[in-house]
């Protein structure tokens, strides 16, 4: 739902919600043809990598990261363990954009802080679904 | 840490090939991108110079299908292998799953896989990693050439429990396929355990 709704405050072509490691959590917008995968593993090494930069500067990190295209830009906002990223062309301003994803980036904090609690108690009552992966579940896999 | 998305029912892990520079761990994932039909895999993404020596990472995504209702997917990358792209290899190792350490068979190059070996025990461990206790697989790679050291004396050297090991020769997919089931089944089984 949030980010539904600052793919539209935004003007946006589409918005992610990146882990740091990689992994896409979830994303909304016109994604078109876009592997989704590699974009989110590509930006979270571009905000690694921008960060040890950051180190180096002796900044402790750089909350947001822009690259402006000449159609099609990237507004990537870090939100602790997780990254807000925004792709927009020339119907949004970097502005705009970076208003309302700070906005945006509280909300986003709060249901990913929600989900930790969450998960700590349904990690336990559903870890019995992979302990009951048998080694022939395994091997399947492998043909 | 292996991801889980209960709501598409996913599995993401992630397997980091590691090695001296030149050892092959882009050949790997060459190999595997190549051998895999369309439908299981995502693009193969390099990071690369422009003599082709890989600069940051290579990652490509492979779907080895479900397992009990939850579709199976791991992220495969390389590191850079030079001595002076630590800063790099350090960024990837965050939050992996499994590692691959692929070895230069090649009797000039045990210095390298020894240093290079040191240093992934040593960048796994700034990250809260344990070699020890991570999923882990050697590759013994290059063994077509003349002058590669005993396979004996290598896992001698660069042994460090009691991982399995693979003979490969990347180029022509030997042992490629071996070396990534072994280290994908190490991760689904710990997280059978977890």
């Amino acid at each position: 739902m949030v980010l539904a709704r600052l793919c539209v405050e935004c003007a946006s072509r589409v918005v992610f919600l990146v882990d740091r490691d990689g992994q896409t959590i979830a994303f909304h917008g016109d994604i078109g043809d876009m592997d989704t995968m590699s974009f989110s593993s590509l930006a979270a090494g571009n905000v690694a990598a921008t960060s040890s930069m950051a180190k180096l500067i002796g900044e402790d990190v750089f909350p947001a990261v822009v690259h402006e295209g000449e159609r099609e830009s990237i507004f990537i906002s870090v939100i602790g363990r997780s990254l807000l990223v925004v792709v927009f062309d020339e119907r949004s301003t970097l502005g705009l954009v970076k208003l309302r994803t700070k906005k945006a980036s509280f909300e986003v904090a709060a249901i990913l802080d929600e989900a930790v609690k969450e998960s700590t108690t349904f990690n336990a009552s559903s870890s019995s679904v992979f302990a009951e992966i048998t080694d022939e579940d395994i091997d399947s896999l492998f043909g | 840490m292996t991801f889980i998305n209960y709501a598409s029912r996913e599995i993401n892990c992630k397997i980091v090939y590691y090695g001296p520079g030149l050892c092959g761990k882009t050949t790997n994932l060459q190999y595997i991108y190549d051998s895999t039909a369309p439908q299981a895999k995502g693009k193969l993404i390099s990071l690369a110079t422009e003599t082709d020596r890989t600069l940051f990472f290579d990652f490509m995504p492979l779907e080895l299908g479900t397992v009990r209702g939850f579709k199976t997917r791991f992220h495969l990358y390389t590191v850079p292998g030079q001595v002076y792209y630590d800063a790099s290899r350090k960024l990837i190792l965050k939050g992996v799953d499994g590692v691959v350490f692929v070895a230069d068979s090649q009797d000039e190059r045990m210095d390298a896989n020894i240093e290079s070996l040191y240093n992934l025990e040593e960048n796994l461990q700034t990250q809260g990693y344990d070699l020890m206790q991570l999923p882990y697989v050697l590759q013994l790679n290059k063994r077509d050439l003349p002058n590669v050291t005993p396979t004996d004396e290598l896992a001698q050297e660069l042994l460090r429990k009691d991982e399995p090991v693979f003979e490969a020769v990347a180029t022509d997919g030997t042992g490629v396929f071996d070396t990534l089931k072994a280290v994908a089944k190490q991760v689904l089984t710990e997280l059978r355990k977890s």
